[in-house]
């Protein structure tokens, strides 16, 4: 038997969860207050996920760089992954927040989409 | 950029550019060398801005001699260099009973320097002009001759007068050895090639003693490096309008609180003799130092309204007293040295340097001139240095008719201080131009404020870049090593390596 | 664009604090609503903090700051707010006049009937926090690394060590890792984390990013740019604990240690502010001590989710929409009156409508020239006449009373404005 401490982030309480695993199974969860907890307990323990945010380039933008995120959170043990997928990116201005950059980035079924309006330099 | 000259300066400190002002006056090829990315980078901007009375040094010195006869010559070089002087007055001021004598006896020293214009007040006289002075206050010397004024602008505004009447300066050149013919020097080399000239001034400062011993003169003459520390305090919280000096005693040597013509306060120097003449790091004791000794004069202060602090390194030279005779080894040397001909020697110009300057240039002059130069006078020398506009200082009406005329000077840039991309710009292509942040700091007072420059930085990097046409990564705070970015964001090599 | 000289509303800032004011002041009934932003772009700080977060409570999602700002900008944009940007606010005064600058429109001058202070903070800075050693280029605080990294397209340094646990400064550290920079240590000089425990999770457990508690730095080192920092660890006064110095080598310091409302343009306007929060004392309408100026947001106090500062900031729009509605409403009461046949001034020059029904007004007033026969005194209005009195002689050494009653108020009210005219009978 494990056991395996975790902060929760499910929200900024910040319990700190105990979460007995058998293997690769959870067997018990302690230390959670509400039942988010014991679902962010049971997920950090097997897959933890995580939102990713960055930039990409956009040579012709009112900006240098477009910032973008995912929507929806991915594996973490992905995040260097797709940060390098996004590092390849160039983009064309204008761009409109929420656009797909990166449609279900490296087939996790999250897509990249650009957090803000980016016009053309003028 | 031409190798032949008839006068070389060594050295782009407030000595240096008031030496080149004065030599500028007359015909002859004039050449300021300077090591680093800008003048005035020693001393010259990091000390305590004040225009002496002159009754602190020791009659009979060449100290005296030099501050007694500079101190009235500065409201004509402010009206024809357009900087910022103010003859405030200095207060030397008592604490405590015991403390009266040793005030009295700077009165004398002062009368034997020739010093005018010097007053006792009582303890009751000396609380209304300060208010928040030390209550145990027991009277003061009030030396109405002592002004401040903005030494850096000093600095720039002589060698920018020099640089009008026809002088180059040359900055990023380093001095490192002289040209000689027989014992006559008729040059100097440098990092960036050889100059040749018939006369070179020795006016390095703190390395006065290196370049010196280049023409083996004086091999006993040595600089240290006298560290002074400073705070600087927040206009909104603390406003001290005088020059406040302490008096050395068994209550404590005291540290100097004096306004300054930003309407800032600072408190400092100390003096600490340090082996490494180029250690201007800010020492945890002498931040203690600075506040405990403050607190003599003004108990209020609190080191939580201090927004900034420097250091300056100042040139304590062994020299002996230029009348002989008198036992003391601090003097300046001012010299043309009877072992080598052209050759100009000065050394050891800590305070009063930045008063004593217009004083000592002339001295310069006199001496050339009774070693056999035989100056001709310029016929179109212009003694003039403009202003250029201070957004910060000026009224609505002003800056509506300065945006008007160009409306770069309607971009705020330094939030805090006030100041305008108009001036930025125009301080990158003045006549000395500002190439690096703190050269744009010293001549604006940009990023001296609550903020220290977190508003300000990121956009005087790519107004910088810009006007000067050079790639970001090339801009830097102090000259080469001190650039502020290494890469693009999403490059993964790194492109500039130091 | 054409600039008024009268704004109904005007907001300092376009962060979340202003954006949200000037929304709500225009949704609030304020038709001239004026926004003044000192950047190229509106949106505030959100910009450069592109990392989630924010938006839990107002949109029910996890959104990017830059997200965030768009949603609110895109409304405001919508409700035809007028924006001013790249300019910066040089003065405001307690009459709620402002001095504006900028390279576009000119150096200005504008009057507001109410105004919101949304101007955020500034970080805390190096000398504040007094670290000795030498003053090399590679210092910058957090925020200033975070709109190089994340706006202008920069990386400041290779090689980062953080000097406080507040969010900015963990942000950053998992930001500057994501864009392939090394982030030596996390050190913090009390004996709790600064900021947010999900941040420590997922910036610095995440990625292996040490964080020592009770840990400051006892000096920079590098005079050209820094080449390393000298960590100390501290005991619960602060002092160094000798023989716990590490000299950790690096070629930037972030500093992450606070930030200060931003009130610079408070205090000009005569603003109270408290010592204790940094920012103005304001009601639960957020109304400062001058009337008429509002605050909300960061300016005030720091807060720790955005969307609670867009709340307040939306209670200060449309408190100052309300307030500015009322001086409208108060000054389109006033109606002058006019000197007119004979007569050279008249004291007041102005009066309220509604003043008059509860009480007598004098009119009192001198004339051009001696009048020696008898004379009408007639107070008319624009299409009625109000009152006429007579007098046997009227001088200019003498001063001439006319009083308005509370039962002549019907008829003043139909009027824009009044005159008054003095002439001999003998010319009626």
């Amino acid at each position: 038997m494990e056991e395996r401490n975790y902060i929760c982030t499910a929200c900024p309480m910040g319990c700190k969860l105990i979460v007995r695993m058998e293997g690769e199974e959870v067997v018990k969860i302690l230390g959670n207050r509400c039942r988010k907890g014991e679902t962010f307990g049971r997920q950090e323990a097997i897959a933890p996920q995580r939102m990713l945010a960055s930039t990409v380039r956009v040579p012709n933008g009112f900006h240098p760089l477009l910032p973008v995120y995912t929507k929806g959170s991915i594996p973490k043990r992905k995040i260097m992954e797709v940060l390098e997928k996004i590092r390849a990116v160039e983009v064309t201005a204008p761009v409109k927040a929420e656009d797909v950059i990166i449609a279900n980035v490296i087939g996790t079924g999250v897509d990249v989409i650009a957090s803000r309006d980016m016009p053309a330099k003028n | 950029m031409q190798e032949k000259y008839d006068y070389i300066v060594i050295g782009g400190g407030v000595v240096g550019a008031m030496i080149a002002r004065w030599l500028s006056r007359y015909e002859g090829r004039l050449l300021l060398i300077e090591k680093e990315a800008d003048i005035g980078m020693g001393c010259s901007s990091a000390n305590t801005a004040i225009v002496h009375a002159g009754y602190d040094p020791l009659p009979g010195s060449l100290k005296a001699l030099m501050n007694v006869r500079a101190n009235p010559m500065w409201d004509q070089l402010a009206g024809e260099l357009n900087f910022p002087f103010e003859r405030r007055g200095d207060f030397v001021v008592a604490v405590g009973e015991e403390e009266l004598p040793l005030v009295d006896k700077l009165m004398q020293q002062g009368i034997k320097n020739g010093v005018p214009g010097m007053v006792m007040l009582d303890a009751g006289e000396m609380r209304s002009r300060e208010r928040d002075i030390n209550p145990d206050v027991s009277g003061a010397l009030w030396a109405t001759t002592g002004g401040i004024c903005d030494p850096f602008q000093v600095t720039v505004a002589a060698a920018e007068n020099a640089v009008i009447n026809g002088a180059t300066v040359l900055l990023n050149t380093k001095f490192e050895d002289f040209i000689w013919e027989g014992s006559r020097v008729i040059g100097v080399k440098t990092n960036r090639g050889d100059f040749f000239s018939r006369w070179v001034i020795n006016s390095a400062g703190i390395y006065s003693d290196a370049v010196m011993h280049k023409a083996g003169v004086r091999p006993e003459f040595f600089i240290k490096a006298r560290k002074g520390e400073y705070f600087i305090f927040d206009r909104a919280e603390v406003q001290i309008h005088n020059v406040l000096f302490p008096v050395p005693s068994s209550r404590g040597k005291g540290i100097l609180v004096t306004g300054t013509l930003h309407e800032n306060t600072i408190v400092g120097p100390n003096a600490n003799v340090i082996d490494d003449k180029e250690d201007t790091s800010m020492t945890k004791e002498g931040m203690d130092e600075l506040l405990d000794g403050a607190k003599k004069l003004i108990p209020s202060l609190n080191l939580r309204h201090s927004i900034a602090n420097f250091v300056g390194l100042r040139p304590m030279g062994n020299g002996p007293c230029y009348t002989p005779g008198i036992n003391y080894n601090n003097d300046y040397v001012i010299e043309v040295p009877s072992s080598v001909q052209g050759f100009v020697n000065l050394g050891g110009i800590e305070s009063p340097g930045l008063t004593s300057a217009p004083a000592i240039a002339q001295m310069v002059v006199d001496l050339m001139k009774d070693a056999g130069e035989e100056f001709v006078a310029k016929k179109d020398w212009d003694p003039i240095r403009p202003a250029r506009p201070r957004f910060a200082h000026m009224t609505h009406q002003e800056r509506r008719l300065l945006c008007d005329m160009d409306p770069r000077y309607g971009r705020v840039i330094c939030r805090c201080e006030n100041v305008t991309e108009g001036e930025i710009v125009s301080e990158i292509h003045a006549p000395i131009p500002a190439q690096t942040y703190d050269a744009i700091k010293r001549r604006t007072w940009l990023g001296t404020g609550r903020c220290q420059a977190g508003f300000d930085m990121t956009r005087v990097v790519a107004i910088l870049a810009r006007e000067l046409g050079v790639s970001p990564f090339e801009i830097s705070k102090r000259g080469d090593g001190s650039e502020y970015l290494y890469r693009t964001t999403k490059e993964t090599e790194v492109a500039n390596v130091n | 664009m054409l600039i008024k000289k009268q704004y109904d509303v005007v907001v300092i800032g376009s962060g979340p604090g202003g954006l949200a004011a000037a929304i709500d002041a225009k949704k609030g009934g304020a038709d001239d609503v004026l926004v003044i932003e000192r950047d190229v772009e509106l949106g505030g700080i959100l910009l450069q903090c592109i990392h989630n977060g924010f938006g839990l409570q107002t949109f029910k999602e996890d959104l990017p700051g830059p997200e965030y700002a768009q949603r609110f900008i895109n409304e405001a944009k919508a409700l035809g707010i007028t924006f001013l940007l790249d300019t910066m606010v040089m003065d405001v005064t307690s009459q709620r006049k402002l001095f504006l600058s900028s390279r576009d429109f000119g150096y200005l001058e504008v009057n507001a009937h109410a105004i919101v202070l949304a101007m955020g903070c500034r970080e805390r800075t190096r000398a504040q926090v007094r670290i000795p050693g030498f003053r090399p280029n590679g210092v910058f605080t957090a925020g200033t690394a975070q709109r190089w990294v994340n706006v202008e397209g920069y990386m400041p340094g290779n090689k980062f060590v953080i000097l406080g646990s507040g969010d900015i400064g963990m942000i950053m550290a998992r930001r500057l890792t994501f864009e392939g920079a090394h982030v030596e240590r996390v050190l913090e000089i009390q004996n709790y984390l600064s900021g947010l425990s999900r941040n420590y999770v997922q910036c610095l457990e995440d990625w292996g990013i040490p964080l020592q508690l009770n840990h400051t730095i006892k000096k920079i080192i590098g005079k050209n740019r820094v080449e390393a920092i000298e960590a100390v660890a501290v005991d619960e006064k602060w002092n160094f604990i000798p023989g716990t110095e590490e000299i950790i080598p690096c070629d930037t310091l972030l500093l992450s240690v606070g930030l200060i409302p931003e009130n610079e343009l408070s205090k000009k306007a005569g603003v109270a502010l408290d010592p204790v929060t940094g920012g103005p004392f304001v009601d639960e309408h957020f109304q400062t001590s001058v009337p008429g100026i509002f605050a909300a947001g960061n300016v005030v106090h720091v807060y720790d989710l955005v969307d609670y500062v867009s709340m307040a900031g939306s209670e200060a729009g449309r408190s100052a929409a309300e307030f500015a509605l009322a001086e409208k409403a108060r000054a389109a009461r006033y109606i002058p009156l006019v000197p007119g046949k004979n007569v050279r001034y008249i004291v007041p020059h102005k009066l309220d409508k509604k003043a008059l029904e509860k009480g007598d007004i004098s009119l009192q007033m001198r004339v051009t020239k001696p009048i020696e026969e008898d004379v009408w005194m007639e107070v008319r209005g624009e299409n009625n006449s109000i009152v006429r009195r007579s007098e046997r002689y009227v001088r200019p050494g003498e001063m001439v009373t006319i009083v308005l009653k509370p039962n002549m108020a019907a008829e003043v009210e139909k009027t824009g404005k009044l005159t008054v005219d003095i002439y001999p009978k003998s010319e009626a």
